[in-house]
């Protein structure tokens, strides 16, 4: 156990979070409470401690609420394809498994942008490339390569949206650079 | 229209739609041709239908201390699922439980094989040199 101690602040998020839950499960957000669920989760957070996630150090929440109504959207839209999808075309159903490949290497915002887009119906994560940080997606009704590009600057701009609310400021003025060029 | 039947109006859409969507994701487990469409239909509407269940339980409770726990229970589904929908299709993949007819397109093949090809060459000239040492 030779790891490096995260400071507190870094670790705030993780806090914050365990003690909303310890209050969520008690149902009780009282001081009494929430003080001791705090206490657990500094506790906790010591004895089991997991390798540190490594923040980009911002977060934009101007960014981050449109980005979460649009993917709310997004989940309800292909919801109803794929209900579609399973009801109307079935065992026809063409697919096919793109290789898409990231901007960003932090493990982190590949593994959001992985959430994100396994959330939303019809596009998976079936592999991970972390050295190259390559995502290789399912996506169902993908029939040509058409739907395949879509599809890859579905993922692409997914990124962007998570880079722009969390990602480092390299990553940022890398993408203000892409998006002028 | 007084706030109670609309509110209950809204509950009692959310509450059919969201069934609905566990119909679908049952549909598509039976219809779905191969793993990895079955695992998009068996993951996926269901996030959205535990949504809409989860909200219309929160409107007819009327307390707010409900809240807090719908919201974990969904964050939890939020983060799981894709985790599972990636280790089945993953270990669906890797065993070869699909149809590459049904692909359009399999970006991921080239990938393997050449690993499989550099993985069947480091062996082949790991036993090279232990013939070398036995001689």
């Amino acid at each position: 156990m030779n790891r490096k101690r995260i400071s507190l602040r870094q670790e705030l998020p993780l806090l914050v979070w365990l003690v909303f839950v310890w209050g969520a499960l008690w149902q009780n957000f009282s001081p009494g409470n929430l003080l001791f669920g705090a206490l657990i989760a500094v506790v906790v957070a010591r004895v089991f401690y997991l390798p540190p996630v490594e923040l980009g150090g911002r977060f934009n929440v101007l960014r981050a609420v449109p980005f979460a109504v649009v993917f709310l959207g997004k989940v309800v839209a292909a919801s109803f394809q794929v209900l579609y999808l399973a009801v109307v075309r079935g065992p026809d159903v063409v697919s096919a498994i793109v290789a898409v490949p990231l901007r960003s290497h932090s493990d982190l915002l590949v593994t959001a942008t992985g959430h994100v887009i396994s959330l939303i119906p019809g596009s998976l994560v079936v592999e991970v490339d972390r050295s190259t940080s390559t995502l290789y997606i399912h996506g169902i009704n993908v029939r040509n390569a058409q739907d395949a590009a879509k599809l890859r600057k579905e993922v692409r701009d997914t990124e962007a949206g998570l880079i722009r609310i969390m990602g480092t400021k390299e990553e940022l003025s890398a993408l203000a650079q892409e998006a002028a060029a | 229209m007084n706030p109670e039947t609309v509110i209950d109006a809204v509950s009692a859409v959310f509450m059919v739609v969201g069934a609905l969507m566990s119909l679908g994701a049952a549909v598509g487990l039976l219809r779905f041709p191969d793993l990895m469409s079955r695992m998009h239909a068996a993951t996926k509407p269901q996030v959205l239908g535990l949504f809409l269940l989860l909200a219309a339980l929160g409107l007819q409770m009327r307390t707010w201390w409900v809240w807090p726990v719908l919201v974990v229970a969904w964050l939890f589904q939020l983060l799981t699922v894709p985790v599972s929908a990636h280790m089945v299709g993953r270990a669906g993949y890797r065993t070869k439980h699909l149809h590459p007819e049904l692909l359009s397109a399999d970006e991921l093949e080239a990938v393997v094989q050449k690993a499989a090809q550099k993985a069947a060459r480091q062996a082949a000239a790991r036993h090279g040199t232990d013939d070398d040492a036995d001689r």
